[in-house]
């Protein structure tokens, strides 16, 4: 008996450590692991060029790591999944067309986008924080409609705005703005190509991985110092941190205002790589995706780490690069787009399903 | 004697290895009131919970004992099956649907109905709601509480009062209403809304039905009731006939309990050394335990204690002083004015506070144990950080952090597998002990401490009671301790003040004698209180 009793529990010791292990790894981020290797696998079998498609891959990281990253401080600061993100990626869209309306190329013209962007991302985290503040508990969807907001009244700024740089603005008319600046020969793939490297036939965007490595290690840091522990201590408890003197007006504004920098900062970064300021309806949809990319990394509406933000990252962006070429040579037709449709609205869905997790 | 309608038999209840109910037995005998008296965290909802076969008793293991509803043992599995056996509970929130009229808030999923063509095809839940009927039923429910309403009335914009008398209505509606239950009906009416309903209670048990009847509110206890139990601990305290027995007496009985040991006055330091913090005209709106106008002194290295029924304002004083819910008045710390409703300003001023409410404000459940011992250290006096430019972002110090918190979880015996331990996973008395931990690790001179040993176990409570007493000798920490529990008080304390009706009523030696305490929360002995604070 005693022998027959021992296997069986091992059996269940071993189904319960595998069980505690899928949970852990979480079963959707499972499946779009699978799904991402049956891509490369059929992309190897037909004879695709990987190395092309793996430069492609880590670019497209590279590129939206920190847009992925700005969501970390809201989660943080207990005001959920920020949709708002647009408000951030206008303040940067900003900075790039102020430089670029004064002709400032090169590293100085990059410099100072970003500066103005984030110095801009302030002021307008400031306001987003006390909106959010006046409507708690309904952060997700007031983001969301802030956003929506605030890219269309931008579309009538980008219209009306003094810019006269020909370069920027309609030929005929010589009043509004474009709807893609370029950004070649100006300021685009500087950070990309500084210290860029190739390890056979891939390409490595060395500055832009390592400034968002540097970031995710600034925001790791923060979040261990005094005002980081605040932010996360009033999220987990505001009663506790009241008594503790921390107001949790206050540190989520101040959330909000990190998170709103980390993606002016990122919008920048963005066009940088990509090589175009995209203006207009551009930024309207762009937290949907960054919000996807966090969620399949294993975050949930009230928990996010760094490695959620790497992991997410990776998996999402991989999918996007590598579904395009892949799917259009198994079935005729794009299929890709309808992919990451489903694919990112169905994360963001099943995100908000488990709210109460952990 | 009639039968009862409904008998507790030696009911028992364990939340986690804490029992919270003790063997309560108890009956209702038809056409009589009978009033449960107890004070918070005595057992009384948990024995409701009981009663109605509650999710949670199903959930945390079922309870033991026997309940018996007119002669035969019943088990119920839900609410539902509870009030189809005929038992009724009139809440202490409202369970109205506004937008109704009052007959159908008295009707709701009972309304009487015709069939129709549509009903014969598709099932009896698309039969006609009889109105006629329905308006007549609610007029007779009505009338038999005494509310003289239109029953056509929309629900939304009724008095509180009102609407109150039309969940009775509902419960008196209800065909085979046996019992009826009402958990702490008058606190949110006025004084003669609240008599009102003493009389509807009284006519509605003279009409045959059994009524249970909860509060706090000893007065209208000794007004209407026809037995009372008291609840102390989750063990009935005493059974007392209203006509030979006093406010004050039952009132001893819900919060005394033999004293193991009881601080005698000489023992006690004298008061009258120099004030440590001296308040003055307090108020503090904290709902349900408002401060109205109290004055008070802490002595230095004295333990001053604040008892009182639950409702009259104890609780309140330590969370208005500390910033936590909107106070008023003047309070000196050391002999300097005190900003009120900051927080920071109280901490920075030497005062550190362990809340009654351990996890909706003490602790941070997901955070680690040692987190959660410096973090307020950490906030309000920058400690525990590595150094830096800006305050704000040095980062923390996680030796000096492990230190510290090893040493606490030595000093205060915390049983835990390590520092980094989540608090969530410690037991109650565990995370009490974190809560000192906490404050004694700002180094205050004033430590406010409330409820210190509720709702943990025996031996925990020991080891509470003994730290509280080592920092007041050994550090001269001046301790103003709030307690339910008034033996607690009495081994700990030099001084009691009772609180009643948000004011002192009077400062008693811990060795006075329990009917001292008991006219003092009764508010019998306002004017000699008054006489010597």
């Amino acid at each position: 008996m005693a022998e027959r009793a021992a296997p069986a529990g091992e059996r269940r010791g071993a189904a319960t450590a595998a069980r505690e292990a899928l949970r852990e790894i979480g079963i959707p981020r499972l499946l779009i692991a699978l799904f991402l290797l049956t891509l490369f696998a059929v992309a190897f079998a037909t004879h695709m060029d990987m190395a092309a498609l793996i430069t492609d891959c880590i670019l497209r990281i590279a590129r939206n790591g920190l847009l992925v990253l700005a969501l970390l401080p809201a989660i943080q600061g207990g005001l959920g999944l920020n949709f708002g993100l647009p408000v951030g990626i206008i303040c940067g869209l900003l900075g790039c067309v102020i430089t670029l309306n004064a002709a400032i190329g090169g590293w100085a013209g990059f410099g100072l986008s970003a500066a103005i962007g984030m110095a801009l991302a302030v002021p307008a985290g400031l306001g987003y924080g006390w909106l959010l503040n006046r409507t708690r508990g309904q952060e997700m969807m007031v983001g969301t409609y802030l956003g929506f907001a605030v890219v269309s009244g931008m579309s009538i700024f980008w219209i009306l705005a003094p810019f006269t740089n020909p370069a920027l603005v309609w030929a005929i008319s010589g009043r509004g703005l474009r709807t893609t600046l370029t950004l070649t020969g100006i300021w685009d793939k500087l950070l990309d190509n500084l210290g860029g490297f190739h390890i056979g036939r891939v390409g490595i965007p060395t500055g832009t991985l390592a400034l968002f490595a540097l970031a995710c290690l600034l925001v790791a840091l923060f979040f261990k110092s005094r005002a980081g522990l605040s932010i996360s201590a009033a999220r987990s408890n505001p009663r506790f941190a009241l008594a503790a003197g921390i107001l949790d007006e206050r540190t989520r504004v101040q959330a909000t205002v990190m998170s709103t920098v980390i993606a002016a900062l990122g919008i920048v970064v963005f066009c940088q790589s990509y090589g175009f300021v995209q203006l207009y309806t551009a930024p309207l949809l762009m937290a949907f995706p960054t919000v996807a990319c966090l969620l399949i990394g294993g975050a949930s509406v009230s928990r996010a780490t760094l490695a959620h933000v790497v992991i997410g990252t990776v998996l999402f962006q991989s999918i996007l690069t590598v579904a395009l070429p892949v799917t259009s040579q198994v079935v005729q037709g794009d299929f890709s787009e309808t992919a990451r449709l489903i694919i990112q609205n169905g994360m963001i869905l099943y995100a908000l399903t488990r709210k109460s997790d952990r | 004697m009639t039968a009862p309608v409904l008998e507790l038999r030696g009911i028992t209840k364990e939340y986690e290895g804490n029992r919270v109910l003790k063997g309560v037995t108890l009956a209702v005998r038809p056409g009589t009131v009978h009033a449960l008296v107890g004070e918070n965290g005595a057992g009384k909802s948990t024995l409701m919970n009981v009663l109605f076969g509650m999710p949670v008793i199903h959930e945390t293991g079922g309870y033991g004992g026997e309940i018996v509803l007119d002669g035969k043992a019943a088990r119920f599995a839900s609410p539902a099956d509870a009030m189809a056996a005929g038992l009724g509970m009139v809440h202490q929130e409202f369970m109205l649907i506004p937008g109704f009229r009052v007959a159908e808030n008295i009707k709701l999923n009972r309304e009487p109905t015709r069939a129709n063509p549509l009903s014969r095809i598709a099932g009896s839940t698309l039969e006609t709601l009889d109105i006629a009927t329905m308006r007549h039923d609610a007029r007779a429910a009505l009338d038999r509480v005494g509310l003289s309403i239109d029953e056509w009335m929309p629900m939304a914009g009724l008095p509180v009062g009102h609407m109150q008398f039309v969940e009775i209505a509902r419960e008196v509606d209800k065909k085979n209403a046996r019992l009826l239950i009402f958990d702490e009906p008058t606190a949110v009416l006025t004084e003669s809304e609240a008599a009102t309903l003493l009389d509807t209670m009284r006519s509605l048990a003279a009409a045959g039905l059994g009524i249970l009847f909860i509060t706090h509110r000893l007065d209208e206890v000794l007004a209407i009731a026809d037995e009372i139990t008291v609840l102390r601990d989750g063990e009935v305290a005493g059974r007392l006939d209203p006509r030979a027995t006093t406010v004050a007496h039952i009132a001893e009985l819900m919060v005394g309990r033999p004293a193991a040991t009881v601080r005698h006055a000489d023992a006690a330091r004298r008061a009258g050394g120099t004030p440590r913090l001296e308040v003055r005209e307090l108020e503090v709106d904290m709902p349900g335990e408002e401060v109205r106008g109290v004055t008070l002194t802490l002595e230095r290295g004295e333990v001053l204690g604040l008892a009182g029924l639950a409702g009259h304002g104890k609780v309140g004083i330590a969370n208005g002083l500390m910033g936590l819910y909107p106070a008023r008045g003047t309070v000196l710390k050391d002999g300097k004015a005190f900003a009120l409703n900051d927080p920071r300003a109280a901490i920075r001023a030497g005062l550190a506070f362990v809340s009654e409410d351990r996890r909706g404000v003490g602790i941070l459940p997901d955070e680690s144990i040692e987190l959660n011992i410096v973090i307020t250290a950490m906030e309000a006096q920058n400690r525990f950080l590595h150094h830096g430019p800006i305050p704000a972002l040095r980062l923390l110090d996680g030796g000096a952090v492990r230190r510290h918190a090893r040493e606490m979880i030595r000093a205060l015996d915390i049983r835990t597998t390590g520092p980094r331990q989540q608090v969530r996973r410690l037991s109650g008395g565990n995370q009490q002990k974190v809560c000192l931990a906490r404050a004694m690790t700002l180094e205050p001179d004033s430590l406010l401490v409330s409820e210190p040993t509720r709702g943990i176990d025996v031996g925990a409570k020991e080891r509470v009671l003994e730290i509280l007493r080592q920092l007041n000798r050994e550090r001269g920490m001046s301790l103003l301790v709030t307690s339910s529990e008034l033996a607690e008080l009495r081994a700990l304390c030099d001084r009691i003040a009772i609180v009643y009706r948000g004011r002192i009523a009077a400062i008693l030696p811990p060795d006075a004698a329990d009917a001292e305490f008991g006219l003092a929360m009764a508010g019998e002995r306002e004017a000699a209180g008054a006489a010597r604070g």
